[in-house]
């Protein structure tokens, strides 16, 4: 398969990765960690609005009330297994290996649907409960700052896909490999956010 | 059916509203007919596809920026001078409340967003590839997506004047005003959408300027060689990216709050107001020195240019803008003084904010320094750089550190005092060092000279315009007028420097037609640019030719010091090239995907303004497709051919 | 070149000059009438002189380089010299602006913590029991409380020390501090009386401070400095300071003359519009009514027209009470 990006010419192909072998690549590789800061600052503004809204319950149901244990418990699982699973797809991919990489990636991404399941259901019974972003500001801060990070979840469960289908077309080689190591760079960043969200938002509400 | 359309004209087209809407709906329908004639009748409907609305060269989106800029300057302006019309005496009510209200909004968010924004973004585009020795940015094919994501932001919220009513919140928008409560109807929702999606394509080009300056600057050019106007930029993108992400937020919470009926900042069910206002100004702050650090950039160029000596202080100006940049993220509370933080934070604040005047002033001192035993030339650029100083240094200067006095600010909080220093920064920096890149790149964007004459005709009247109308609001602030007031009453003392103000203000839109004849005249009695450096200048787009090629370099440039050029043409350094002869060169290829992924922006946009989710739902479906189109696409470069890279260098006379 | 260029800022310097002779003496933030004024204007003064010095340094600095090293056909061959910087000047020039921002820090913190409360006063709230609503409350600097609601349009100003309310108007005694609780019912507004010193936002939800004093009887006048939508140009307020003897024959004047202030009355002020000034005894604690679901809040707009009567768009004031 011809690569048409260029190539640098002093590196070796052994001592570094195949995504970084091509200008193009780490370029992108770069651009795309530059993009995750800008992402920290929106999840951070997200994260301080939930953080000072906390207590403007309005009456309403309160954290304490309303998050569900074995719930977010299991939603965490489900998404921390998935970065794992990630991890293990981009060792494979190391290795050359395009069967364990689509492998391993359909199970990541079988793990996303799963907590992306798991949270709509729980949005759903908060809102039959009357637990909607409507009734307080407490609460449309938790649904912004959570329901924000299951749209991110969601596309990325999108690119995963399509990323998927582009290296059963085409194998491994650089654009694939960078297209898998940036989704990956994406689906872990979620995951980091997500920690976040279970300490900040799950664990804090259940105790204050 | 006649009684819809009655009711459909009524409501959205705004028909009863009066002679200022019918006025603009004849203009607008004339306008567009007029393009679309002009467009068919010269066969020029290819020709504007092929060469500039699928163009991913920075240097055409360059100048698509610059000149939408230029054209929101107009809509600005005559927003302002309807402003000072109707204050010009007092009790004039040719404007109702509501109209004036919404003049002052689409005033200052268009100035701001719609015309600084672009045109630091054109100069960006435009300068900074062509500086580092680089054929184009990192991400082509995002920077187009950046303009057109601008282009339909700034459509969208224009739209809202014809269409449905504009935003009447001012250009801070605070809540709880804007809530559905207060402030019904389509208005304000245009306010969030137009800046929304043009605020995404402010970010991508944040990463992709960054990414361009760290990864891409010719060999041999380390940070301390390049130019301080891409260092400018360098720290310019890490404020667009630290920066505008919170506007995202913020502008994302009160779109929920008015459609979703949500409680983010509302009056009731929990809702808080001051956190609109301290998201807001975290964004809002370094949102002023995104658009002035590229002024001080421009500065820097056109000073050591015109001046034939090097940058005085090259490591303490980039020091000073590295300082001015991290203190510009501790200091937004300054804009809400008066909002009861409490003595402790208010001190805070209006120290860390008086402790930006020091590197500020080191950037001055610097600036002097270089033209201190230089040979100064006063050309265009040079004299826009002339009027900034003095005009910053008082605005901005003296007057911000005023303000930064949190007691003295109480009095002058939302007073005309305010509007002169804003005004003093915007227009005295900003504006001025716009102008000053403008006027000093555009024999590289466009091959010939602006007449140096009928420019300083435009200079004149718009600088002295300019101090004419904005020094006597310093004392209408001091004498008790507040912003936004859309008409006063007699026996206060305030008309003649009203009256006096708006003098100034018409004097500007005289500078301003004379810098449109400026333009004209120059495009009808064209100067070319024969050498490609009709300065005399140090930097390395001006070894290119004017305009320069569409590969821009056609070797690779070595780079051994700092103001290479200058340099070379003075046989000081050798001038060397990475390739030892002309190869086929890479380049991307033109595509129309991202003018038609922005238009899809534009429908969910408008789709939010009305609440007609179908038009959300039809648009976000449209950029998914084409963001998975992009996705599959793995040949979007072709080559130019190392035969047609020299014979245009021949016929360049270059080689 | 050079002349037309100091012929500009020779005309720059006259606008201010030109402006001055126009408009008489009306210059409040300049001519403070209360002890938070002039605290205010010293520290407009001293930044100022202080910061204009600076200005007309680099501004002279600035002129004469452009006059001296200014490019004539007779210096055609000359080629400045290759300067990169020069420590002492670049010390020497950053050092100063700092010790020149922590001489305007200094006092700037003082007095920002100074403002905060009346001096010599131990929080003197409100207290609405008897004791303070008894004559004995005129005694020299006790401080006098008021709530100042904004609603659309509109001030409501409660005296719950005296059981007394006022609509669009505002008669205090000189002499003797006044703390201004400040809320909001609706959007945002901003409570300033120039003539006696600066602003503080009115929100909705939250309870604001500030104090303020006139020395002597006098008129001022106060506005709303936070655009709040179409009416809000017309938000401003009388404000008469009176002898403290005047100030109770008003009080009792408003009681016993003025009707009183029922709930049914004040929520129908607080209906979007724009109303004269008004009295009324009784009063009503504004901080039951922010950002209380009974805001039913559609908005009105104004009709643009000053109204009759409305304060503010004549300098007459236009209270009900004749007392001055």
């Amino acid at each position: 398969m011809a690569s048409i990006a260029q190539e640098t010419s002093s590196m070796h192909e052994h001592d570094v990765p195949l995504e970084l072998t091509t200008e193009d690549g780490s370029l992108r590789i770069l651009g795309f960690w530059i993009f995750l800061a800008a992402e920290v600052i929106l999840f951070s503004c997200l994260f301080a609005t939930y953080i000072v809204m906390h207590g403007m319950t309005s009456g309403g149901p309160t954290s304490k009330a309303l998050y569900d244990v074995p719930g977010f418990t299991l939603e965490t699982f489900f998404l921390l297994t998935s970065s794992f699973t990630c991890g293990i797809a981009t060792y494979e991919m190391r290795r050359g290996n395009k069967r364990g990489v689509i492998a391993w990636m359909l199970i990541t991404i079988a793990f996303g649907l799963g907590f992306l399941g798991l949270e709509i259901k729980e949005f759903v019974t908060d809102a039959l409960a009357g637990a909607t972003m409507q009734r307080s500001g407490f609460l449309s801060a938790f649904f912004t700052l959570v329901g924000t990070h299951g749209l991110h979840v969601t596309m990325g469960i999108f690119w995963m896909a399509s990323v998927v289908i582009q290296i059963a077309i085409r194998g491994i080689d650089t654009m694939t490999s960078r297209k898998m190591f940036i989704v990956g760079l994406y689906w872990h960043f979620l995951d980091v956010v997500w920690i976040f969200i279970f300490t900040v938002v799950y664990l804090t509400g259940k105790v204050l | 059916m006649m009684h819809q359309l009655v009711h459909f004209g009524d409501t959205f087209l705004m028909w009863k509203e009066g002679p200022m809407i019918w006025g603009s709906d004849v203009l607008i329908g004339l306008t567009s007919v007029g393009i679309v004639f002009f467009l068919l009748y010269f066969k020029k409907v290819k020709w504007l596809w092929t060469e500039w609305l699928t163009t991913v060269d920075h240097k055409k989106i360059g100048i698509m920026y610059i000149l939408a800029a230029l054209l929101m300057l107009f809509r600005g302006g005559t927003d302002a001078l309807l402003m000072r019309s109707q204050l010009a005496f007092p009790n004039e009510h040719f404007l109702t409340a509501q109209h004036y209200d919404q003049i002052f909004t689409t005033h200052g968010t268009i100035m701001i967003l719609f015309m600084a924004m672009p045109f630091v973004i054109g100069l960006m585009n435009i300068a900074v590839p062509l500086m580092i020795g680089a054929r184009d940015v990192a991400f082509p094919y995002l920077n187009a997506i950046s303009f057109w994501m601008f282009f339909f932001g700034a459509m969208l919220f224009n739209l809202s004047f014809v269409l449905g009513g504009s935003p009447d919140g001012g250009w801070t928008s605070y809540p709880p005003y804007v809530e559905q409560m207060f402030d019904p109807g389509p208005g304000e929702n245009y306010y969030i959408m137009g800046l929304q999606i043009a605020g995404i394509g402010t970010i991508a080009t944040g990463v992709n300027f960054l990414v361009t300056i760290l990864k891409m600057r010719a060999p041999g050019m380390t940070l301390m060689k390049m130019p301080m106007f891409v260092w400018s930029i360098l720290i310019t993108s890490a404020l667009i990216l630290f920066a505008f992400p919170a506007l995202t937020v913020v502008l994302a919470q009160l779109l929920i709050d008015r459609v979703a009926g949500a409680h983010f900042f509302t009056t009731t069910g929990g809702g808080m107001p001051m956190m609109y206002i301290n998201e807001f100004w975290i964004w809002g702050h370094p949102e002023v020195y995104i658009v002035i650090l590229p002024a001080f950039g421009v500065f820097s160029e056109v000073v050591s240019t015109f001046a034939s000596k090097r940058l005085f202080g090259y490591s303490a100006m980039v020091a000073s803008m590295v300082g001015i940049t991290v203190l510009s993220f501790g200091v937004w509370v300054h804009h809400f003084f008066t909002m009861g933080a409490g003595a402790a934070v208010n001190s805070f604040f209006g120290i860390s904010t008086m402790a930006i005047a020091i590197p500020t002033g080191v950037k001055v001192f610097n600036w002097l320094s270089t033209m201190w035993k230089g040979r100064i030339r006063f050309t265009l650029p040079m004299m826009w750089t002339s009027a900034f100083i003095p005009c910053f240094v008082l605005g901005g200067g003296v007057t911000g550190v005023m303000l930064a006095v949190a007691p003295a600010d109480y009095q002058f909080h939302n007073s005309y005092f305010l509007i002169a220093h804003f005004h003093y920064t915007l227009i005295g920096g900003t504006v001025f060092g716009m102008l000053a890149g403008l006027t000093y790149w555009w024999p590289k964007m466009f091959g010939f000279q602006l007449d140096e004459r009928r420019g300083r005709w435009a200079f004149w009247w718009f600088v002295i315009g300019f101090n004419v109308c904005f020094l006597p609001q310093f004392l209408l602030g001091m004498m008790g007028m507040t912003r936004r007031m859309y008409t006063y009453p007699t026996g206060l003392g305030w008309w003649i420097p009203n009256l006096i103000s708006t003098v100034g203000g018409f004097m500007m839109g005289v500078g301003f037609l004379l810098l449109v004849y400026q333009i004209v005249w120059s495009i009808l009695h064209q100067q070319k640019d024969l050498t490609g450096d009709p300065w005399d200048a140090r930097t390395l787009e001006w070894s290119l030719p004017s305009p320069a090629p569409e590969y821009n370099f056609a070797r690779t440039p070595v780079i051994h010091g700092r103001d290479e050029w200058w340099y070379i043409k003075r046989g000081k350094f050798k001038q060397e090239f990475v390739e030892p002869d002309i190869r086929p060169i890479h380049m991307p290829n033109s595509t129309g995907r991202p003018f038609l992924l922005a238009l899809c922006m534009f429908l969910v946009g408008f789709g939010f303004v009305f609440e007609w989710y179908v038009f959300v739902a039809l648009g976000l479906a449209g950029v998914l497709a084409l963001m998975i189109r992009r996705s599959f696409e793995f040949d979007y470069y072709h080559y130019i051919p190392a035969l047609e890279i020299r014979q245009t260098e021949e016929a360049l006379g270059r080689l | 070149m050079q002349t037309t260029r100091i012929g500009k800022l020779f005309i720059v310097a006259l606008v201010p000059l030109l402006t001055l002779t126009g408009c008489g003496a009306k210059i409040p933030v300049l001519q403070p009438k209360g002890p938070v004024g002039h605290e205010e204007l010293r520290l407009i003064v001293f930044p100022l002189i202080l910061m204009t010095c600076v200005a007309l340094i680099v501004f002279a600095l600035f002129a004469w380089i452009m006059i001296k090293y200014r490019a004539k056909p007779d210096n055609a061959d000359y080629v400045p010299p290759e300067t990169d910087g020069h420590s002492l000047l670049e010390t020497v020039w950053t050092v100063i602006p700092i010790l020149i921002v922590v001489a305007i820090a200094i006092p700037t913190t003082i007095v920002t913590f100074r403002l905060q409360k009346p001096p010599g006063s131990a929080g003197n709230g409100p207290t609405a029991g008897a004791a303070a609503k008894s004559a004995s409350s005129q005694a020299s600097k006790q401080t006098l409380v008021i709530y100042v609601a904004s609603s659309e349009w509109k001030w409501l100003f409660s005296y719950p020390q005296l059981g007394i309310e006022t609509v669009n108007y505002l008669d205090i005694p000189a002499g003797q501090p006044v703390d201004f609780q400040l809320t909001a019912i609706g959007p945002m507004n901003s409570f300033w009386i120039p003539a006696l010193g600066g602003m503080e936002m009115d929100m909705p939800g939250e309870d604001l401070g500030l104090w303020l004093e006139a020395d002597k009887p006098g008129t001022y006048i106060g506005r709303s400095a936070q655009y709040s939508g179409s009416g809000f140009a017309h938000m401003s307020f009388n404000v008469t300071a009176k002898s403290p003897v005047d100030f109770q024959q008003w009080v009792s004047n408003i009681k016993e003359n003025s009707p009183q202030l029922t709930t049914a009355k004040y929520e129908q002020l607080l209906k979007p519009s724009q109303v004269g000034a008004m009295s009324f005894s009784g009063d009503i604690n504004p901080n039951n009514y922010n950002g209380s679901k009974e805001m039913t809040g559609m908005p009105g707009i104004s009709s643009g027209m000053p109204i009759p009567g409305t304060v503010g768009n004549s300098s007459a004031a236009g209270s009900s009470s004749s007392t001055s």
